[in-house]
């Protein structure tokens, strides 16, 4: 699937609830069936600033494409990750940096991607796409 | 007499709804609402006397600066304060504190000390650091226990001829603990020390009498009384004030100006450089005078079996914690429950229309001590009822079935 596909089918899966509250309880699913990452990438250095949770992001070069792991202590935000590395994880970096983020409006988590909810969803939408770019450089050398 | 539901009719935004839901609102430490008298004072400012103060002789400009006057009188009665110059209108607690702490950049040596206590706002830290930094004088902490009291021996022994300045909060803004103040105080001045204490907190909950607790400045911000944001109150001793350098240079602070030199104007004036804060000074008057029409022993009572009420229901839910135990407390309660981050009970909570504070209170020492990332903090005012004391309870129950 492309990054389009998934993202419709994003769309697909979240349009099935009727309400608010059915849409977090999948959210908090799908955090707590988010994979753990290894405590040696929960350093300082990996930690995304701008988040009231913590969020630390992983990335790792496989070939041509970027594979993200993160973590965060706070399980919304970890639902919230979990729909990003679904969506942006195995991607070219070229495609990561060309995406656009309208799904998240289309899911109805349109309220976290407002900056003073300080939950870290523009932060870590940033250091994604600065991952992509890093990568693409490195690529490109 | 209290009533609850008249009160409540003075604030016209308790009748919104939040994501479909009445709000609750239960961050009143963050800032309080505001009633129609107050905001309608900022509207009839604008509509019928909106004009600079202290400098014209036109009538328009008269009425406006005999009115804001009025109100710098009205915050002097309401603190027993000796003389209504050692007022300085300021645009808020954080100004406030600034203003002392750049007039003891003059005043301190390298090697004096500074006492601040572990529970403050990062506003009563920052500038003591850079202050500490300019100087080189020293900060020292008073540490708290684990009921979130400040530590009184402690505090004792880091008192010495060296301290200058000792600086605490009234009430903690994360905890909700009332600090003893006139203790402290009695005890620096056994030193020679000055006392600064921040009143953000406490103003809206208890009436203080300045000259009997004999504080050597006292600061505080409208908006957490009531009042509008943007406008505060620097209270100082006049001897004090005296000697304190101003702040900013402007309009309004001088007295005389020459190429080779500038006196300043007497106070309270010269910490008042440039255009005040009108509108908001005179609706600060108006905010203490609604807050007296009701009255601080019956907002006291209602208030403290608000939160008895509060704080039994609170804990009846299993694997709530509540940080800040001590009887002494105001307004305030900071909980988690064991296992869930408090930023996802935030959200769940925000999302039945209740608003409440997540996160580090901009105290992280505080965080520090308990060893937590932070809380969820419920703080309440007089128009609140037990009726969203038993919604928010509702909600952080649904939250903890959900999250866990």
């Amino acid at each position: 699937m492309n990054i389009k596909e998934i993202q419709e089918e994003l769309i697909d899966e979240f349009s099935m609830f009727d309400d608010w509250m059915e849409r977090y309880e999948y959210m908090i699913e799908l955090g707590k069936s988010l994979p753990l990452i290894s405590e040696e990438d929960k350093s300082d250095d990996k930690l995304i600033k701008g988040c009231q949770s913590k969020v630390w992001l992983h990335a790792e070069l496989n070939d041509d494409t970027i594979s993200f792991t993160a973590d965060s202590d706070a399980i919304i935000t970890k639902g919230i990750i979990a729909i990003l590395l679904r969506v942006f994880s195995n991607q070219k970096p070229e495609v990561i940096l060309n995406a656009n983020t309208d799904f998240i409006d289309e899911i109805g988590l349109k309220e976290h991607l407002s900056p003073t909810r300080a939950n870290g969803l523009v932060s870590m939408i940033k250091q994604l796409k600065l991952y992509a770019l890093a990568f693409q450089t490195q690529l490109n050398q | 007499m209290f009533d609850i539901n008249i009160i409540r009719k003075d604030f016209p935004i308790l009748n919104r709804e939040v994501n479909g839901k009445p709000l609750v609102y239960l961050d009143n430490a963050a800032t309080s609402q505001k009633p129609q008298i107050v905001i309608d004072s900022i509207v009839d400012y604008y509509s019928n006397y909106n004009a600079n103060i202290h400098r014209g002789v036109h009538t328009l400009s008269q009425e406006a600066t005999d009115v804001y006057e009025i109100a710098r009188k009205k915050i002097q009665k309401h603190f027993n304060i000796k003389e209504s110059k050692e007022v300085i209108f300021t645009s808020g607690t954080t100004h406030s504190i600034n203003i002392v702490a750049n007039g003891y950049a003059e005043i301190l040596q390298k090697g004096d000390e500074i006492i601040v206590s572990a529970m403050e706002h990062h506003s009563n830290i920052v500038p003591w650091q850079m202050l500490c930094e300019r100087t080189g004088a020293v900060l020292k902490v008073i540490p708290i226990n684990s009921e979130g009291e400040l530590i009184l021996s402690e505090y004792e022994k880091l008192l010495s001829e060296k301290t200058k300045l000792v600086f605490v909060n009234h009430v903690s803004n994360a905890l909700g603990t009332i600090n003893p103040i006139e203790i402290i105080i009695e005890k620096a001045h056994s030193f020679n020390a000055a006392v600064l204490v921040d009143g953000a907190q406490a103003c809206s909950h208890i009436k203080v009498d300045l000259q009997k607790i004999d504080v050597d400045y006292y600061v505080t911000s409208a908006h957490k009384m009531c009042g509008p944001t943007g406008v505060g109150m620097l209270y100082g001793k006049k001897e004090l004030l005296n000697q304190l350098q101003p702040y900013q240079g402007g309009g309004e602070m001088i007295k005389e100006v020459t190429f080779e030199k500038t006196t300043y104007a007497d106070l309270p004036h010269k910490f008042e450089a440039g255009t005040p804060n009108i509108s908001g000074g005179i609706a600060f008057g108006v905010a203490i005078d609604y807050l007296n029409s009701i009255g601080f022993d019956e907002i006291a009572n209602y208030e403290d079996e608000l939160i008895a009420y509060a704080t039994q229901q609170l804990l009846a839910i299993e694997g709530l914690k509540i940080y800040g135990t001590s009887q002494y407390k105001t307004s305030v309660i900071s909980f988690n429950i064991e296992g869930i981050h408090p930023y996802d009970i935030g959200t769940i909570v925000d999302k039945l229309g209740i608003a409440v504070r997540t996160g580090h209170h901009c105290a992280q020492p505080i965080m520090e001590f308990y060893k937590i990332p932070g809380t969820v903090r419920a703080s309440f005012s007089f128009y609140n009822t037990k009726e969203e004391v038993d919604v928010l309870v509702n909600a952080v129950k649904k939250a903890k079935m959900m999250l866990q």
